[in-house]
């Protein structure tokens, strides 16, 4: 706590900065992409959001194996703190993605196979949050959100890769690659870059912030707990 | 100031205020969070103090 109480405001500060600058960039100073017109700045929050909301899953796994395997009960707590901020960030990339494909696919919504991982992956969120809810032994809610975040591994990864298992649906490739004939030029990569970072850092923000919380709230309900005992 | 969206003004429009509010919204609900848990948790310590 007392480590988080010294970090927690510069990364806010660096969180904001890096915000502002990388959503302010890519949304006023950018030109329109030849093909896609304007829309080409919805990536600047697209891109990150995605790439959060896979990655959000994935430190929700290592906090989960790290709770089966050494029952370290912060980390238990992180991965419930960082489920609320991967949803948010699944319905960010969903919504900004629809939004996007209605002028450029025609459509708000298609059954593609990076969609619909990623469809499934927001279920698998809300399921999470829904079952640390649900439980009221901690332990117990701990274990079985673990699971449930090992077998929703499967579908955080298949969101990532779903492109190249499947070489069909609407959705295109990576946006950044090392093959510069997929990569974007770099009038939008680098505005994308400073976004990336922020939402990183946001994550890392918020998910600090909560799990301070939620070790507060054990602590609460401990206290309570041996009070009702007295 | 505000740049030319030219047709596709609705949808970019649109993407940036959800996302936006999105991130807003969940910044101000873990703010609020901790703020109640650390004042609870204060109020319970107090009182296990006084008492």
């Amino acid at each position: 706590m007392r480590l988080t109480d010294r970090i927690l405001p510069a990364l806010t500060l660096l969180t904001v900065g890096f915000m502002l600058v990388g959503l302010i960039w890519g949304f006023f100073f950018t030109p329109d992409d030849f093909k896609q017109g304007s829309t080409v700045k919805i990536i600047f929050l697209h891109v990150p959001a995605a790439l959060m909301a896979i990655n959000a899953w994935l430190m929700m796994l290592v906090a989960s194996l790290i709770w089966l395997i050494r029952r370290h009960h912060v980390s238990a707590l992180a991965a419930k703190a960082a489920a609320p901020v991967g949803m948010v960030m699944t319905l960010i990339a969903l919504w900004t993605g629809a939004v996007w494909g209605q002028p450029m696919w025609g459509t708000y919504w298609e059954w593609d196979p990076r969609l619909t991982s990623f469809m499934i992956l927001f279920v698998f969120y809300l399921g999470y949050i829904a079952l640390w809810a649900a439980i009221e032994d901690p332990d117990t809610a701990a274990d079985l959100t673990s699971i449930l975040c090992l077998v929703g591994s499967i579908f955080a990864l298949l969101s990532r890769y779903a492109v190249n298992f499947w070489n069909q649906g609407l959705h295109q490739g990576a946006s950044l690659s090392l093959d510069r004939e997929e990569h974007v030029a770099d009038v939008f990569s680098n505005p994308l870059y400073v976004s990336m970072i922020a939402f990183v850092l946001f994550f890392v923000t918020i998910v600090l912030l909560r799990t301070r919380s939620e070790i507060r709230a054990r602590r609460l309900r401990a206290l309570m707990a041996r009070e009702q005992a007295r | 100031m505000m740049p030319d969206l030219g047709a596709y003004a609705l949808p970019v429009l649109a993407a940036y205020a959800g996302g936006i509010l999105a991130l807003l919204g969940l910044t101000i609900q873990s703010l609020w969070k901790a703020r109640r848990s650390k004042i609870d948790l204060a109020e319970i310590e107090r009182t296990r103090k006084d008492g």
